[in-house]
């Protein structure tokens, strides 16, 4: 670690990791409530459990994006973060109101907390993914102003690199996109089209950006390949990510109504959105065989390629999988869907944010690598937890394909409750390889503290 | 890489196609949502609805439920229920208005929501102008959802 301000980054990733636990946790009482309907009822309603669980790991994800931020950006700049002060309290602000959400949802009916924060004066709740009262929503977008005034000037004053840069534009375009959620019209056309200027716009648009360039300053710092030849992998991979993405929206706008050469559009870009994902594929494996030294933290460096790989089976191939609109008429809304949601987003910001984790965490020890036990440890966590996620999806997928054939496509099409309870063994299984994650990240958390012989390595 | 494919000229491709592209997506939606009138039911939006529609948003149905495709797969597509009820708002009110508080015991309930009659009115409302909304392909594939 070469500037103590790098060193904030340390409680915003115990924070992610933290309520990461949280969202696997309520995503493994889900699992359950899918085959046993009336688990923790009515006490905790599914819509309840599932509102905790995609915002636990949005707001994490969040935090992971700013500790990482926080992490690079002084080392990029070559000077200290602008205001460290400003970034603790931030931390503090956005753990409270994200703590304070989801408790929220948890302990008054969400009906009554729409009153208590008064949703009627701006009415922004109660759409998927973008549940939190309208408070917390202002709160995200202060917390996320200070974070982008802070590593902007940063940046601005200190070095600027094509990672720093491309990093911050990412991170605008985060906050620039977040602000469509205020926006929420009686017409539910106009709501649903422009919901998707969150959502898609953000992990098939800009996201990318931040993740691409997490990527690439992690491979540097681990390969010690020449930064040219990374930087021009890095802008032409969001070259493609927004060439494809922006006009691939489209692939949301085929059946809410919306005018039909929509079909077309976003079934040809979005074709072409999972290009960016396999040249992050390619970048890796190619840039690690280049290598110009072996880092001792070899648990970083797996981390790093099985990001690029679980993005690209996630969202290039599961993307694509139900992409063109001949075949989405059918998926549309399936449990297909939500295969295609847990290994995107497992397999591109997930992994991402623990792979800066794997990297940055024993520098902010003072080390330059963990043990070797608590490497190793770290190691068999990525398998259990990548393993069983990959099981997560293909049981859903699974599901999705006997759901879509009996009620949508076969001649006597049966009813969705009878369709679900004909597909519940697929659920058992996800929730069999749901427990499995659960324990690849306990073992995740426990390598944090297991002791063991120090990694040799020679000195630069 | 090869040499002749210079980092400038992918730095030129990132700038040039994110402006074009982003350029051609704000025409696209101006185009689409001038042209939304003949397709989104709009003449159908009453106070009514919209009442409805925020009694949808409070109470969270979408976590369980999809519309129009979109939302939670844990309960049925909605966005055709008015079609799939025999076009009776008075059955999706007495579906809403007689679940049970502690559920069906072993399967998967929905919650006793407490709505005034005028509220299940509403939601009911909602969910009619929404089935009323032309879809491309007449979306769902079947009255199933
Ligand atoms: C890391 C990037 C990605 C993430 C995190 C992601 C995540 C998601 C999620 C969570 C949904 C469900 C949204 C909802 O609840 O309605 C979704 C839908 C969808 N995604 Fe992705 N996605 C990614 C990339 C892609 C790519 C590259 C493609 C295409 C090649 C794609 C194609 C689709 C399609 C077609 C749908 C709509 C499914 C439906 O009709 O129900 N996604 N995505
Ligand atoms: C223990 C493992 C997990 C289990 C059992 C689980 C279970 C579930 C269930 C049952 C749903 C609701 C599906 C529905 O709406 O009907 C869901 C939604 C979701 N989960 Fe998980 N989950 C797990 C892990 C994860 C992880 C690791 C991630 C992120 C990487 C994640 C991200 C999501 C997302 C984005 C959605 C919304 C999906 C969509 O709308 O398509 N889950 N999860
Ligand atoms: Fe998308």
């Amino acid at each position: 670690m070469k500037y103590e301000s790098q060193g904030i980054a340390k409680m915003y990733f115990i924070a992610a990791i933290a309520l990461f636990v949280g969202q696997i946790l309520f995503g493994t009482i889900m699992g359950l409530q899918y085959v046993m309907g009336d688990f923790l009822f009515p006490e905790l309603p599914f819509n309840v459990v599932r509102m905790v669980h995609t915002n636990l790991l949005i707001i994490w994800l969040l935090f992971g994006f700013m500790g990482s931020a926080y992490f690079l950006v002084p080392e990029e700049s070559e000077r200290e973060l602008f205001s460290p002060m400003l970034a603790k309290v931030m931390f503090w602000i956005f753990l409270f109101a994200g703590v304070m959400t989801i408790l929220g949802y948890l302990l008054v009916p969400y009906a009554r907390l729409a009153e208590i924060t008064m949703n009627d004066l701006l009415p922004t709740m109660g759409r998927e993914f973008l549940e939190q009262p309208t408070i917390t929503k202002i709160g995200i977008v202060i917390v996320v102003l200070a974070f982008l005034f802070n590593i902007g000037m940063t940046i601005l004053t200190g070095r600027k690199t094509v990672i720093n840069v491309v990093l911050l534009t990412g991170m605008v375009g985060l906050a620039v996109f977040f602000l469509f959620s205020f926006y929420n019209p009686d017409n539910i056309v106009l709501d649903k089209y422009f919901w998707w200027f969150v959502v898609h716009l953000w992990v098939e648009g800009v996201w990318e950006l931040i993740m691409a360039s997490l990527l690439a300053y992690v491979l540097i710092k681990v390969t010690g390949v020449d930064r040219e030849v990374v930087e021009k992998w890095l802008y032409i991979i969001i070259a493609m990510a927004l060439i494809s993405g922006l006009l691939g929206t489209g692939h949301h706008f085929f059946w809410i109504g919306t005018p039909d050469y929509w079909q077309w559009i976003g079934s040809v870009f979005s074709a072409l959105e999972p290009i960016p994902f396999f040249m992050m594929t390619l970048f890796a494996f190619n840039v690690v065989n280049k290598r110009r030294r072996d880092h001792p933290n070899k648990a970083a460096v797996l981390w790093a390629l099985g990001t690029a790989v679980m993005a690209f089976l996630g969202a290039g191939v599961w993307g694509f999988l139900h992409t063109l609109a001949p075949v989405n008429f059918y998926t549309h809304g399936t449990q297909i869907t939500a295969a295609h949601g847990h290994m995107a987003f497992y397999g591109a910001y997930v992994m991402v944010v623990l792979t800066m984790i794997s990297y940055s965490m024993p520098l902010m020890r003072g080390q330059k690598a963990a043990n070797v036990t608590a490497q190793l440890l770290e190691m068999w966590s990525f398998w259990l937890m990548t393993i069983s996620m990959v099981f997560i999806t293909l049981f859903l997928t699974g599901a999705g394909i006997v759901q879509v054939y009996l009620q949508r496509y076969s001649d006597d099409p049966l009813p969705f409750m009878v369709v679900q309870e004909k597909i519940a063994l697929f659920y058992w299984m996800r929730e069999v390889a749901g427990v499995v994650f659960l324990i690849g990240l306990m073992l995740y958390i426990y390598s944090f503290f297991a002791k063991g012989k120090e990694v040799e390595f020679v000195e630069e | 890489m090869r040499e002749t494919f210079t980092k400038g000229m992918a730095r030129n491709i990132y700038y040039g196609g994110a402006v074009f592209f982003f350029l051609v997506l704000i025409g696209l939606t101006v185009d689409t949502v001038k042209s939304l009138p003949k397709t989104d039911n709009s003449e159908n939006l009453t106070e009514q609805v919209a009442a409805g529609k925020r009694l949808w948003e409070i109470n969270n149905c979408i976590g369980c439920h999809t519309l129009l495709g979109e939302g939670a797969y844990f309960a049925p597509e909605l966005g055709n229920v008015y079609t799939r009820f025999g076009e009776s708002t008075e059955a999706i009110k007495a579906f809403i208005k007689y679940r049970p508080v502690d559920g069906i015991p072993g399967r998967r309930s929905m919650p006793q929501f407490n709505l005034t009659d005028e509220q299940l009115e509403a939601l009911a409302q909602f969910l009619k102008y929404v089935d009323g909304v032309k879809t491309a392909r007449d979306w769902p594939p079947n009255i199933q959802g």
